[in-house]
């Protein structure tokens, strides 16, 4: 088929936010028993998205670049720009989204309110699509506001007294940052005269020597916004505690939506808003580079005293969240190469591992790491996913977190901030220090009993459902890939030199 | 007659003449005015507005008659604006209540209670729009203050159509205020008069009334127009009341009954007295930032569905009344030439996106009870599982009533917010955010309790579907401005705040 005409569709961001905004409405209205209509068509817009933010890869890649506004009164537009950072952040959701549908529909297969569940999955994915997408603050702060209330259903799905706690804990945090978040956006463009994201930003340099107190008040707010989703020290609370949810919600939180979104944002504000130069110059990347390192340190400390396998891995997410940060606020291409691509590689690396934890509690019941014994022998597949993710995360080769680390680093010393390395490396030895010991476990220990008796019986073909197996394999080969085929431009790095190439960052 | 003429014509004597047509009292006679009621002012806004974005604000002098003897009707866009969105949740409250009362064609309406209701719901909900429709539509006092009294005389009546010992009361006390309040204004008005010698409001506003009568009377007017509009501390009687009534009356009195009244106080603030004072808008704004902590702190503590939503309508009214202040700032528009026009359509916006939404999010309530036969927030456990229509216009409703996206309530926010910012009035920032996440709170209150598991087992009546269709139209309705309101805000334009000068 010949796709030339499409590429030059400068509504296709617009199509790649409906194709699952569409089919999260329909599943909206359709009856809890119309399981096969609404798989089919969560399926359906699934592949869609990704079908069409290909066809924006290709046409981005070939220099093309596109945009849609709608006004929505004069001088505030819902405007969706498609880039190529916007597009690295797209693709990792829309790829993401795909594989966490099929494993939700395996995981939830038979449960309670799989239509409410799927409606606002989809709605979550809208959201993001769209804030990845968007052209200035205003349709930045809608999107990330309906990604918000969008979440709440997913976090509370099970309904139990804990999940409502979390879901209160959740939205504590990201409402009320919310409304910070609007009042220093509205501030922003008082001050600035323009919400529009810019490469290089939008705020003058003497406007801000001249308002100091002003602007770091305005940064402040802004940050607060971003951080919060982005489980910033010390605003990650509700992250940890969100982990309740079901195993295809952490993904969605962890990896391809929520904390993305505050990433992302951060990235933003750093460069699209501020400049990073003026950012440097006004004090706000330094502070937001001391924040993301100590979280790194903070977080990674904290998980090596918990016993609860998602919960280790939820304060590994706010832990390597913050490399992103880290990455993006300093002052050197190779570092915002290395935070851009820790925002594709942890999502791949960290999908794994709740993939693997929701496998294993779904198969084998076993939540605790000190019920992991010989998961290994039961499970070979879904321990050989984790152990990618995990060895990736520790940022070993030939792993995905390898790359990014190798990026921070080389771009912390063309900063002349020689200490980022040092936050590194305790990370990585911290890191190892929680994931070595639950590879030994599952690889060494002897099989609990009591799941080992429950295996006796007729042993399933594939270890488990391969509709679960499948994306954890998946993923886990993604992160492979990213660390073996860095070279080539469409790897994550490879894309995110485009990014730097084509000055769009 | 010209468009302009026939459109008006069709908005005031629409309506009215539907609810002579409804006074048949037989079924076909009812579905026929709410049709011909319908069809009248969805028509008749939708020409004016167009008429009103091309020309600019029209004017009619009925039968050719011209002040001082005759009637003249006048549209600006703050006028089209309030009859749409009147119409459209008018409509859908008229399609509502083709149900609500039980299957209208089969209904006898001599012996049956709820025929007997339905009965005279529809031509008092008719009078109450055509009332309504003059109002935004009266060019002088005169016409303002008996449009008022019909207003004020059906809507107490829809109260007690509920016929409960409680309803009654509730409907009495409002009658009570409704007419102290409309005393007042009467008052306001002589002295204007006797002052000017004149009532019709663009040559009371060529006169720019100034001086210790003039403010008296606006003083006297404002009393009266506060106490309908409920701002607080004179909402006491608006709970109760709208709680009580039949579920398509509590929609109509919370979406746009109370909305009438504001109507006028705009009118009288802005383009009569050209802003009033300064102390007295930020009085105003101030009654209305109590409103939004008082009234959100209310919904909070209530135990029945109704009551959550009545006691928001307190709240929310406060945003409305926060507008004031914030066109007030070193001549109307603010110090920010760049964003002159962002209280008063932010301000706008938020009027309609509350009309929308609030009337929705009754309608929705009104489906859960119906359902479950009860208004506890503790009996509509898991309706939302039966009812997701309703479940979704509620929790839409909500969001804009929240100020979060997608929704006219969004867009509002942001406007009245960048005024307050460019003119550093931290104060009314602050109410502004507080107020919406205690909005978020309370409306999260009914969707946990509806969302609840462990559903009732009790006997639950199906719901026709129209009735959830009416609630979740609105819903969408307000959703859909969240993304597209440039039309709003030009015809807003058409005239402004101060069409007179």
């Amino acid at each position: 088929m010949d796709v030339t005409p499409l590429l030059a569709w400068d509504a296709l961001p617009l199509a790649v936010v409906l194709s699952s905004f569409v089919p999260g409405v329909m599943i909206m209205f359709l009856k809890e028993e119309q399981a096969r209509l609404r798989n089919s068509l969560n399926m359906a817009g699934a592949v869609a998205k990704v079908a069409l933010v290909g066809l924006m890869l290709q046409g981005v890649a070939g220099g093309a670049s596109y945009e849609w506004a709608l006004e929505v009164v004069p001088g505030l537009s819902l405007t969706l720009r498609g880039d190529a950072l916007a597009l690295l952040f797209v693709t990792l959701s829309a790829v993401l989204w795909l594989v966490t549908t099929l494993y939700a529909i395996a995981y939830l297969e038979g449960s309670a309110n799989r239509t409410r569940f799927f409606a606002f999955f989809s709605l979550c994915v809208t959201a993001t699509t769209g804030l990845a997408m968007a052209g200035d603050l205003f349709t930045f702060v809608f999107f990330y506001e309906a990604l918000t209330w969008a979440t709440y259903p997913l976090v509370v799905h099970k309904g139990t007294p804990e999940a409502i706690r979390a879901g209160r804990t959740y939205l504590y945090y990201t409402l009320g940052a919310g409304a910070i978040l609007v009042v220093g956006a509205v501030w922003f463009q008082v001050e600035a005269g323009t919400v529009q994201f810019a490469a290089g930003g939008v705020v003058d340099a003497t406007a801000v020597a001249s308002g100091p107190i002003t602007w770091a008040f305005i940064f402040a707010f802004l940050l607060i916004g971003m951080g919060v989703k982005s489980a910033l020290f010390p605003i990650h609370g509700w992250l940890p505690t969100a982990m309740v949810a079901p195993a295809p919600v952490s993904a969605l939180l962890h990896a391809v939506a929520v904390v993305k979104a505050g990433a992302f944002g951060i990235t933003r504000l750093l460069h699209s808003l501020f400049g990073i130069e003026v950012a440097w110059e006004m004090g706000a990347a330094v502070a937001v580079a001391a924040l993301a390192a100590f979280t790194i340190v903070y977080a990674s400390v904290r998980a090596l005293s918990q016993d609860d396998l998602k919960k280790v891995l939820a304060f590994s997410t706010v832990s390597q969240l913050s490399y992103i940060a880290l990455g993006v606020a300093l002052l050197d291409p190779l570092a915002h190469v290395g935070g851009l691509i820790h925002l594709v590689h942890q999502g791949i690396m960290k999908i794994t591992l709740f993939f693997c934890a929701g496998l294993i509690a779904q198969t084998l019941g076993v939540k605790k790491i000190s019920d992991m014994g010989g998961v290994a022998r039961r499970m070979p597949l879904t321990m050989a996913a984790f152990t990618v993710g995990a060895v990736g995360m520790i940022g070993l080769p030939p792993v995905a977190g390898f790359i990014s680390k190798w990026y921070l680093g080389l771009g912390a010393l063309g900063a002349g901030q020689p200490w980022v390395i040092g936050v590194l490396l305790a990370s990585s030895l911290l890191n190892a220090a929680y994931f070595l010991p639950i590879l030994r476990t599952a690889y060494f220990d002897d099989p609990d009993p009591s799941w080992a008796r429950g295996a006796e019986g007729p042993r399933p073909r594939l270890e488990a459902d391969w509709r679960l197996v499948l994306p954890a394999v998946t993923t886990a080969v993604f992160s492979l890939a990213a660390g073996l085929l860095a070279a080539s431009s469409w790897s994550p790095l490879g894309w995110a030199i485009l990014i730097i190439e084509q000055g769009v960052l | 007659m010209t468009g302009a003429e026939l459109w008006t014509t069709a908005a005031v004597f629409g309506p009215l003449l539907a609810s002579l047509v409804a006074l048949g009292g037989r079924p076909a006679a009812l579905k026929a005015g709410l049709l011909l009621g319908s069809v009248t002012t969805l028509a008749g806004s939708l020409g004016l507005w167009l008429q009103v974005l091309q020309h600019g604000p029209v004017r009619h002098l009925l039968g050719g008659w011209g002040a001082p003897l005759g009637i003249e009707l006048w549209a600006d866009g703050f006028s089209v604006v309030m009859l749409a969105v009147t119409a459209l949740v008018g409509a859908a409250v008229s399609l509502y209540s083709l149900s609500y009362f039980g299957d209208l064609s089969t209904l006898d309406a001599e012996t049956s209670p709820a025929g007997r209701a339905a009965r005279y719901f529809v031509p008092l909900w008719l009078l109450l729009w055509s009332a309504l429709n003059g109002i935004y539509l009266s060019a002088d006092l005169f016409n303002l203050y008996v449009t008022l009294e019909i207003l004020g005389l059906a809507a107490a009546a829809l109260v007690t159509l509920a016929v409960t010992p409680r309803a009654t009361v509730a409907g009495m006390r409002y009658l009570i205020v409704s007419l102290v309040g409309s005393m007042l204004f009467l008052l306001g008005v002589a002295l204007l008069y006797t002052e000017f010698g004149t009532l019709a409001l663009e040559e009371l506003s060529a006169a720019a009334p100034g001086g210790p009568m003039a403010a008296t009377s606006l003083a006297l007017m404002t009393v009266g127009m506060a106490a309908k509009t409920a701002l607080f501390p004179l909402h006491a009687w608006l709970p109760p009341a709208h709680a009580g009534a039949p579920a398509p009356a509590s929609a109509l009195l919370s979406a746009v009954v109370v909305k009438g009244s504001f109507f006028i106080l705009v009118r009288l603030w802005f383009a009569v007295y050209g802003g009033g004072s300064e102390a007295g808008l930020v009085l105003m704004g101030g009654l209305g930032a109590a409103a939004i902590l008082w009234g959100s702190v209310l919904a909070l503590r209530q135990r029945s569905l109704k009551r959550v939503i009545a006691y928001s309508t307190v709240a929310q009214l406060g945003y409305m009344f926060v507008m004031f202040p914030l066109l007030a700032p070193e001549g109307l528009g603010g110090p920010d030439p760049r964003w002159s026009d962002d209280a008063w359509i932010g301000g706008i916006l938020l009027a309609v996106s509350h009309a929308l939404a609030k009337a929705s999010m009754f309608m929705a309530a009104g489906n859960m009870s119906y359902a479950v036969a009860r208004d506890g927030l503790r009996d509509i456990s898991g309706v939302a599982h039966r009812l997701p229509m309703s479940f979704l216009a509620f929790g839409l409703g909500g969001l804009s009533l929240a100020g979060l996206p997608p929704s006219a309530g969004f867009v509002g926010k942001w406007l009245l917010l960048r005024e307050a910012l460019s003119a550093g009035g931290w104060f009314w920032v602050a109410i502004i955010t507080v107020g919406g996440l205690l909005t978020i709170a309370y409306v999260l209150k009914v969707l946990r309790h509806a969302l609840d598991r462990e559903a009732s087992d009790g006997d639950f009546r199906p719901v026709p579907r129209r009735m959830e269709w009416a609630a979740l139209l609105l819903a969408l309705a307000s959703a859909s401005l969240g993304v597209r309101a440039t039309e709003v805000f030009q015809v807003l334009l058409q005239g402004g705040v101060q069409p007179w000068t």
